[in-house]
C-alpha cells in the first residue's frame, strides 16, 4: 500500500527544509542581527576596557575574536529547534517518510548560512577594528567558516537535547562548551600562527577535519536527540 | 493489509499507567474515533499510534510508512505565508504543484490569504491552513488530534466531507474528538474508558 506513494528525492526533501528555515530566518532579521550586534558591541568595548594600546590589542585579537564568535554562536544555536518544537514542526519532521537526520540537516545548513557564515564573512571587519594584522584577516575568515560549521553542529546537538526542557539554556551551555574547546584552540592557533608569519595550514586542516567529521556524524546524533526530546 | 495494527498497547506516563490492553486494527475504509474524558490518554494513544512516542509505550504497533498526523500544534511558521508553509511542509508529504495548493486553499475559503504571513491570520484560519494538507498529502492513513477544534460550522462540514471521501477512496482515519459521532454507521468508536487502569 505505502510502496506506491510517490516520495521526494532526498535532495529535494533536504532543500525544502533548507528553504523553509532560511525564509523563516530572513523573515525575522532582528534574530539574525542579534549575534552580529553582540559581536560588534564586544569588539567595541574591549579597547575601552583594555586601553587603546594597539600592540596589546593586536596580540590579543585572535583569541578575543574567536571567543566572541564562539559565544555568539552559542547564543543563537541554543534556539535552533525551539520554535520548531513549539509550533509542532518537529513532530512532523519526525513522522516524515525520510531520514530525520537529512531533513534536520536542511535546517542546520540554513541556520549556519544565516548565522555562522555571516559571522565569518564580516569577521575581517571586526579584526581590523581590533588591529589584527592584515596577514591574519584571511585566515580568520577561513578558520571561522570551518569553525562555525563545527560550532553550529555541536550547538544543534545541544539544542536538540534540551529543546523540551524549560530554560534549558544553562544546561545546554554546560553540555556543549567542553565540546567547543578543541575548535576554539585550533581556530585561535591558526590565526595566531598567521599573524606571526608561521604556518596556519596545519591548524586549518585540523579544523577542516573536525568540520568534516562533525558533518558525517552529528546528523545522526541530532536526530537521535530530537527523538528523545519528542518522546516526553 | 491493514493500515494500522495495535496489539496489547499499554501507555505509562511517569509512574502512572494510563491505558492498557488496547487492540486496534484499522483497515482501508475505516473511520475510528477515540472517545474519552480529558486526561484519559487520547492524545498519548494517538501519538503512540503515529509512532511519535516510544517511551512508556509497550505492545506492538505497525503502521503504514506514510501517515498524516495533525496534532494540536499546527506546524506552521508564523512569518511564512500559507503558500510557503505548504510548499515546504516539514512532513515533506506535499508533492503538489503551486496551482493545486492555490485551489486547495481556495476550497477552504482562504483565497486571497495565500501570500499573507500565517501569523497575521486568525486562529480558525491558521487551523484551516493546517488542514489544507489533507487535500494535498497522499498518505493513506490520517491520524487527527481534535481536528474539529476552532473550526466554524462550514469548516466542520468541509472536514466531514474530506474524511468521507478519503475513506471511500481507500484511506483510513483515526481521530479524537469530544463531539458525538459524526459519521454514523461508517464509524467505530473506541471508548478509552474500557482500557483505563
Amino acid at each position: 500500500m505505502s510502496a506506491d506513494i510517490p516520495l521526494l528525492s532526498l535532495r529535494e526533501a533536504f532543500s525544502r527544509q533548507f528553504r523553509r528555515h532560511f525564509k523563516a530566518l530572513m523573515g525575522s532579521p532582528a534574530d539574525m542581527a542579534n549575534p552580529l550586534l553582540f559581536f560588534f558591541m564586544v569588539v567595541t568595548l574591549f579597547p575601552l576596557g583594555l586601553g587603546p594600546d594597539p600592540e596589546r590589542l593586536s596580540a590579543m585579537a585572535p583569541g578575543l575574536l574567536w571567543v566572541v564568535a564562539l559565544l555568539s554562536s552559542l547564543m543563537v544555536s541554543s534556539k535552533l529547534f525551539g520554535s520548531d518544537y513549539e509550533d509542532g514542526s518537529l513532530e512532523q519532521l519526525a513522522i516524515a517518510p525520510y531520514p530525520l537526520s537529512i531533513l534536520v540537516m536542511g535546517e542546520v545548513a540554513a541556520h549556519w548560512l544565516a548565522t555562522g557564515f555571516l559571522l565569518a564573512a564580516v569577521s575581517p571587519l571586526f579584526g581590523i577594528m581590533l588591529g589584527l594584522p592584515a596577514a591574519g584577516l584571511g585566515v580568520l575568515f577561513y578558520s571561522l567558516v570551518l569553525g562555525t560549521i563545527c560550532l553550529t553542529l555541536i550547538g544543534a546537538i545541544g539544542s536538540a537535547l534540551t529543546v523540551s526542557i524549560r530554560r534549558g539554556g544553562l544546561l545546554m551551555s554546560l553540555l556543549i562548551i567542553p565540546l567547543n574547546v578543541p575548535v576554539l584552540i585550533f581556530g585561535t592557533t591558526a590565526v595566531s600562527e598567521a599573524v606571526i608569519g608561521g604556518n596556519p595550514q596545519t591548524w586549518l586542516t585540523l579544523l577542516g577535519g573536525l568540520a568534516m567529521g562533525s558533518l558525517a556524524l552529528v546528523p545522526l546524533a541530532i536526530s537521535a536527540a530530537l527523538r528523545v526530546s519528542l518522546d516526553n | 493489509m491493514p493500515l494500522l495494527t495495535a496489539q496489547d498497547v499499554a501507555i505509562e506516563r511517569g509512574e502512572r499507567r494510563l491505558l492498557s490492553g488496547v487492540d486496534l486494527t484499522v483497515e482501508a475504509g475505516d473511520i475510528w474515533q477515540l472517545v474519552g474524558a480529558n486526561g484519559v490518554g487520547k492524545t498519548s494513544l494517538l501519538r503512540a499510534l503515529a509512532g511519535l512516542a516510544q517511551l512508556g509505550v509497550s505492545g506492538q504497533i505497525a503502521h503504514a510508512q506514510t501517515r498524516l498526523y495533525l496534532g494540536h500544534a499546527p506546524a506552521l511558521k508564523k512569518n511564512l505565508s500559507a503558500l510557503d508553509n505548504l510548499r515546504c511542509h516539514p512532513a515533506s508529504d506535499i508533492l503538489a504543484s503551486d496551482d493545486m495548493i492555490f485551489s486547495a486553499l481556495a476550497s477552504l475559503n482562504l483565497a486571497g490569504y495565500e501570500e499573507r504571513p500565517v501569523g497575521s491570520l486568525s486562529a480558525g484560519q491558521q487551523r484551516r491552513v493546517a488542514l489544507t494538507r489533507l487535500l494535498l498529502s497522499q498518505a493513506p492513513l490520517w491520524l487527527l488530534d481534535e481536528p474539529f477544534t476552532a473550526l466554524d460550522v462550514s469548516g466542520c462540514e468541509w472536514l466531514d466531507t474530506q474524511i468521507r471521501s478519503h475513506v471511500s477512496s481507500g484511506g483510513a482515519v483515526v481521530y479524537t474528538s469530544h463531539q458525538p459521532s459524526r459519521f454514523g454507521s461508517l464509524q467505530q468508536d473506541v471508548d478509552l474508558v474500557r482500557y483505563v487502569c
